[in-house]
């Protein structure tokens, strides 16, 4: 069973208050920084990952509104909501020029920053991300995730849902809570249009920067299909694949998730390198 | 105090329960049949009918995507009873306003039925069933903002008589407002507002609205009444409540004999068995309260909207019965079997409310 992570007694975070938005900050190592952006099962399961991503880079991640302890203000509804306030955390943090990490919900939020400040992001690393309607009207691009019982989700999103759905029943009343409430915000922002911005794809052409776009091999909610014309809206993505692993390949294959990562991150120093040695 | 007769419209001819996943949003409507869905309507418009010549009013309601309500659209069948009927009060319970995009067009529909019927439209809002929000593709999160934004928006279109007016909301925009007809009834046809639970009935109470329960027994009702009357007072609206403030839906079925009765409230008992929801449908997130959220995901716990599938039916056969035999048990006392057959749903009906009314 995949343990979660206590963000209060485990980490320090930091609470930063941004339009209304009581927001809980996590930051961890040092080095060049990573906003990373959780998905929709919230931080807690990324704990031990963003760890290891923070053995080399400074890692800053904000747990979204109406997510872990991060407070919800009545006007928020919208994942576009959500990416203005992180154009105020990256003034509030001093964030001239980052990398972000985004994953499946927060891939989405990652992809709506990089449309209003592509200048402002180095390389972009999408994980199984939701965000844009690429199919057909009369098929969904991304199963319902809330008209499903709960071990069907559990068989979309895991390659292995013995070894890594959680065991809600044994969880502490207190991440219960975290997590009732992380699915309560994931339907706010999600249910309608269903996981997509109908806007988004006409806006990724704006991001003109290196971008990796990552699925597990037998992620069930996002497709081969979806990844490959989601990667297509972008200027300079590529795709590749983490095997035996689903929908949260960060905590199924965290090692070489973070090392697929990290590789394409450190792409920005060797081309710096020998474009300084050209 | 009045007494109405309710029907949801139910579609029976259905296969066996084992053979669905579920009755509500996914059940294929293949299994349904127009033509004897034809002869429902008829069947259900004559009940009403009868209701009325027995001197009981009429309430209907509607759902969707599902064989327990084939009523989708509550307003069309409340426009024909406004035509074919004559003096029953005609009570829909209600709209369900979180769900609908614009409730300028619910204050419209309503008027028109009012008018239609001559002042007989008793107004009722819903939130909607759990199970509403996937076919409405409504979002579940701040439904009950959004039933009161629509509520009061309705008003206002209602009882503004003087040209357009406007309305910009948290969840509604219409820049002009200026219904035709406007309702019969001024300033505008009685509020019924419907919950379960004690805590929206105080906001109920101090709007005087009325306060319409559904099937919380003699152990939930008193709560949701008093939470009312203190929402009441706290309006400065005096001490006393009137008692056509407080309404209660009760199976109930009527006999020749208390074994009758029972009899004929067993077999009534079939809406209630007959209610195969998974858990998914019956809890879409942000429909209850998040610490409730919490322990359904726990696998259990917490007061259902309709519970998990086995137990589902099983918590609502047992609220069926005890509000069912309670009442079919009182329903005829031996010594009013000299009642005269036409008087009997009627009596039956107020000793059933008399208790309840008390609570």
């Amino acid at each position: 069973m995949t343990v979660l992570a206590k963000p209060a007694e485990a980490t320090a975070a930091n609470m930063i208050s941004i339009a209304g938005v009581e927001l809980e900050v996590l930051e961890r190592g040092g080095g060049a920084p990573i906003l990373y952006l959780h998905g929709g099962a919230g931080i807690a399961p990324d704990v031990t990952f963003i760890d290891l991503l923070a053995r080399r880079r400074r890692v800053i991640a904000p747990s979204h509104p109406g997510f872990g302890r991060s407070s919800l203000p009545d006007w928020l509804d919208s994942v576009d909501d959500i990416a203005h306030v992180y154009l105020e955390l990256l003034d509030r943090l001093a964030l001239t020029r980052t990398d972000v990490v985004g994953l499946s919900l927060g891939g989405w939020i990652a992809a709506e920053l990089a449309t209003k400040v592509p200048e402002r992001i180095d390389r972009l690393v999408l994980i199984a991300p939701v965000g844009v309607k690429t199919g057909c009207p009369d098929q969904l691009d991304i199963p319902d995730i809330f008209a499903m019982p709960r071990d069907k989700l559990d068989r979309l999103r895991f390659h292995d849902p013995a070894r890594n759905a959680l065991d809600l029943a044994a969880m502490p009343d207190e991440e219960l809570y975290i997590v009732a409430r992380n699915r309560e915000t994931l339907a706010l922002l999600t249910w309608e249009p269903y996981m997509h911005n109908p806007k988004l794809k006409h806006r990724l052409h704006r991001v003109h920067l290196p971008a990796l776009l990552l699925r597990g091999d037998s992620d069930g909610i996002v497709s081969a299909e979806y990844l490959a014309r989601y990667a297509a809206l972008l200027p300079q993505a590529r795709i590749e694949v983490i095997a035996r692993a689903g929908h949260l390949p960060q905590v199924e294959q965290r090692e070489r998730t973070a090392a697929a990562i990290l590789r394409f991150l450190d792409e920005r120093q060797t081309a710096k390198r020998s474009g300084a040695g050209s | 105090m009045k007494a109405w007769h309710f029907s949801e419209n139910a579609y029976p001819y259905l296969p066996p329960a084992d053979e669905y996943e579920s009755i509500r949003v996914s059940l294929p409507n293949r299994h349904y049949d127009p033509k004897k869905g034809a002869a429902l309507y008829d069947r259900y418009i004559d009940e009403w009918l009868v209701a009325e010549d027995e001197g009981v009013e009429i309430m209907l309601n509607e759902h969707h995507q599902t064989a327990t309500c084939v009523d989708p659209a509550a307003p069309l069948v409340l426009a024909a009873l406004a035509r074919l009927t004559k003096r029953a009060r005609l009570l829909i319970l209600g709209n369900p306003v979180a769900n609908r995009r614009q409730p300028v067009r619910v204050a419209e529909e309503m008027a028109m039925v009012d008018v239609l019927s001559k002042g007989r439209l008793e107004c009722g809002f819903v939130r909607g069933v759990p199970y509403e929000v996937l076919p409405a593709n409504s979002n579940p999160v701040r439904m009950n903002e959004r039933q009161w934004e629509a509520m009061d928006l309705i008003v206002k279109a209602w009882t503004s008589h003087d040209g357009p007016v406007s309305h910009e909301g948290r969840f509604f925009h219409h820049r002009n407002i200026n219904i035709w007809p406007r309702p019969y009834q001024q300033p505008h046809p009685p509020i019924w507002v419907s919950t379960t639970t004690p805590g929206g009935a105080a906001r109920v109470g101090a709007r005087a609205y009325v306060q319409a329960t559904f099937l919380t027994g003699y152990r939930g009702t008193p709560a949701i009444y008093a939470s009312y009357r203190k929402g009441w007072r706290e309006a400065a609206r005096g001490h006393d409540v009137p008692v056509n403030r407080l309404a209660y839906a009760a199976l109930l079925y009527a006999g020749e004999s208390e074994a009758e009765a029972r009899a004929g409230a067993e077999k009534l008992l079939w809406y209630m068995t007959a209610n195969k929801v998974p858990l998914h449908f019956c809890y879409p997130p942000g429909y209850v309260p998040t610490a409730m959220h919490a322990q359904i995901l726990r696998g259990g716990g917490g007061r259902p909207a309709c519970g998990e599938q086995s137990q589902c039916n099983r918590r609502e056969r047992d609220r069926g019965r005890h509000h069912v035999c309670r009442h079919a048990g009182s329903g005829l006392p031996p010594d009013r079997e000299d009642v005269q057959p036409r008087r009997r749903l009627r009596t039956s009906l107020d000793h059933g409310t008399s208790r309840i009314s008390r609570a």
